[in-house]
């Protein structure tokens, strides 16, 4: 027990001085600081890297300010790897964080599982904002997330090199792109059979069936040798495009515009077929014993406000409608597009979970 | 002389290490070896029964080739550890106490650099924009920069980079005992330094090098990091899909079968070669 006070204690001091949030100054004035700090904080997980720095330093000091919680943020690994230390942990009645932020595939599968607590609108009056279709639902009927943020996966280029801002996936399949490009290795992260059945066969309802994903996983064998990276570790593939090693590929279009600010010659594009529009939502692990901060939490990230500021720092897109925030229409442009987007097919992942693994592993390993 | 234990107080201080032992190898193994027949809940995560559709699914020739792929790998890294670090070893004890120790501290501290760094460190040194390629255009062997990486060659450079000084540490203490009046012999008796190194030396050692291998070889079948950071996806070892099983697909139940399939076969061939050993000595 005193090792884990000792942790927490060192870890808020850390997280104040770097967010030069109220934490510090609990932190540098002594015990009664950090023994308040403990009894009114949350653990909140988000995405390691610029993402987690941003929250760190723009939303989570404010939500600290605006209601007197403090936050020890969570650098989470992306994706389903999250979900299954969450799910782990929860099975010993551990919660590594209170509340985290958990993509659509992950929530599915959360869902499935039952490792998430039920949430109270009632005691969340704002995500009345959140367009519905935002808010995950368990099969009851009972509210399990709010949708934080969505993004986008968009065609990313390295600008040094090629010159000539690409304009469609197809881009991906030509002859001139060979050994150019870093795609994200995992059927449920990189949701290239959208992208493919969108391109090529006209829409995603070529999906339905096994033997229709075959046709489409046909048609995606075809860019195997353009790929030169199949990465899993964002990190791998941001080092890459931003010297120009591997000049294209498919990639966050949030943390490619802070790369972009930053100074590095890096572009995302939208496609005409739509960039891949995915979201990230608030869940809180069953097995946390802070329910009630984490609906102030929630409530208070539903505000329109926020969701402002976070396309404003953190550069995505809202999930409350445009119309209820203050972005301006460049803001907006930089962070979403007009072009319709892609959304994946997330009930294929979900029921053919097992065999769309096996398959695609055999597809980019062979 | 051998003493052997007679009483229950001389076997009472092997139980703190068998005790370690039975907390923190045998009783995690057993659970992995009960996950490995559960039943995956698709979609979801797993719930306790006791099936073989894990086992089903993981013999197939898809799995076979990476099976076959991932121990060839390991055993290739482990050789070529071996006859890198066998000269290097036996050259270092000849060398001044002074040497050694800087040395080895040297080794040590490439043998705390986590597999991550190692990835990363290569996969730059190995790219076409600031690798060592530009050096060689520079020197004008290459015409211009190229990329060695991802690549089985950069597979292999990281992890034999990974387990040299490895290697080199369990080969240390064989090598600087070894006495050294064997080769002043066959040196007395004309033969040349090669000559008696490979002549003398290395039977001398013959089981070091063995029990080396074999340690080198278990090493590097565990390593998933480096081929996938170093490596195209024809490159990941079974120990990468395991990964992706456990982290990604959140199967646990396949991907403990997968891993006790992994363990019983690196086993069975640790098991093959101390028993050839054995004969070797025997005979």
């Amino acid at each position: 027990m005193d090792d884990i006070k000792k942790g927490i204690s060192r870890r808020s001091v850390l997280a104040g001085i770097a967010g030069g949030s109220a934490v510090a100054m609990a932190g540098i004035a002594g015990f009664p600081g950090v023994v308040r700090a403990q009894e009114k904080s949350l653990k909140i997980g988000a995405y390691g890297g610029y993402f987690k720095d941003s929250f760190d330093k723009h939303i989570f000091p404010e939500f600290t300010k605006a209601t007197g919680i403090s936050v020890e943020s969570i650098a989470q690994p992306t994706g389903e790897a999250w979900l299954v230390q969450l799910e782990q942990a929860a099975r010993a009645g551990q919660a590594p964080a209170d509340v985290s932020m958990i993509s659509q595939v992950s929530m599915l599968r959360g869902s499935a599982a039952g490792i998430w607590a039920k949430l109270d609108p009632a005691k969340m009056p704002n995500i009345e904002n959140v367009m519905p279709s935002f808010i995950n639902k368990y099969d009851d009927g009972s509210v399990c997330g709010v949708g934080a943020v969505t993004w986008y996966i968009t065609l990313v280029s390295n600008s040094d090199v090629i010159a000539q801002a690409p304009s469609s996936w197809e881009e991906l399949w030509k002859p001139d792109r060979a050994g150019q490009l870093g795609l994200l290795a995992l059927v449920t992260n990189s949701f290239l059979l959208d992208v493919t059945a969108k391109t090529y066969f006209g829409g995603q309802e070529i999906l339905d069936t096994e033997e229709g994903i075959m046709k489409v996983m046909d048609k995606l064998a075809e860019l195997k040798d353009n790929v030169q990276l199949w990465y899993r570790d964002e990190a791998q593939f941001e080092q890459a495009l931003k010297s120009g090693e591997i000049p294209m590929g498919q990639y966050y279009h949030d943390v490619a515009g802070l790369a972009a600010a930053d100074g590095y010659p890096v572009r995302s594009t939208f496609p005409k077929e739509g960039g891949i529009n995915d979201s990230g939502s608030w869940a809180v692990s069953k097995a946390s014993e802070k329910l009630d901060l984490a609906h102030v939490f929630i409530d208070f990230m539903s505000q329109p406000e926020i969701q402002t500021l976070l396309s404003r720092k953190v550069g995505t897109s809202p999930t409350v409608a445009r119309a209820k925030t203050s972005l301006t229409d460049a803001e907006f442009a930089s962070v979403s597009s007009e072009i319709e987007p892609i959304i994946p097919r997330y009930d294929m992942y979900q029921q053919r979970a097992d065999w769309l693994s096996q398959k695609w592993t055999e597809l980019i390993v062979s | 002389m051998k003493i052997k234990p007679r009483t229950f107080s001389d076997y009472a201080s092997i139980g703190f290490p068998a005790g370690m032992l039975m907390v923190f190898f045998v009783i995690p193994f057993g659970i992995m070896i009960a996950v490995s027949f559960f039943q995956r809940v698709q979609g979801a995560f797993y719930e306790p029964a006791f099936v073989f559709d894990n086992y089903a699914r993981f013999l197939t020739s898809f799995f076979g080739g990476i099976l076959g792929f991932s121990i060839g790998l390991a055993a290739l890294v482990a050789v070529v550890s071996v006859l890198l670090a066998f000269p290097f070893t036996y050259i270092l004890t000849r060398m001044a106490r002074r040497t050694q120790v800087v040395w080895l501290v040297f080794l040590l501290s490439v043998l705390s650099l986590s597999e991550v760094l190692i990835g990363f460190g290569w996969s730059t040194l190995l790219s076409r924009t600031a690798g060592i390629s530009n050096l060689l255009v520079a020197v004008g062997i290459l015409d211009k920069p190229m990329s060695l990486s991802p690549s089985f060659g950069a597979v292999m450079t990281g992890m034999v980079y990974q387990t040299f000084p490895y290697t080199v540490l369990v080969l240390f203490p064989a090598l600087s005992r070894l006495d050294p009046s064997l080769v002043e012999v066959a040196r007395t008796l004309g033969s040349g330094p090669v000559r008696s190194f490979l002549n003398v030396v290395v039977p001398a050692l013959r089981n070091s090098i063995v029990s080396t291998l074999i340690m080198v070889f278990v090493f590097a079948l565990g390593c998933y990091l480096l081929p996938q950071l170093l490596g195209k996806p024809s490159h990941w070892t079974l120990s990468v899909l395991i990964t992706d099983q456990a982290i990604y697909q959140s199967n646990m139940p396949f991907a403990a079968a997968m891993a006790v399939f992994l363990v019983l076969v690196s086993l069975s061939l640790v098991a093959i070669s101390l028993l050839y050993g054995k004969k070797e000595n025997a005979a």
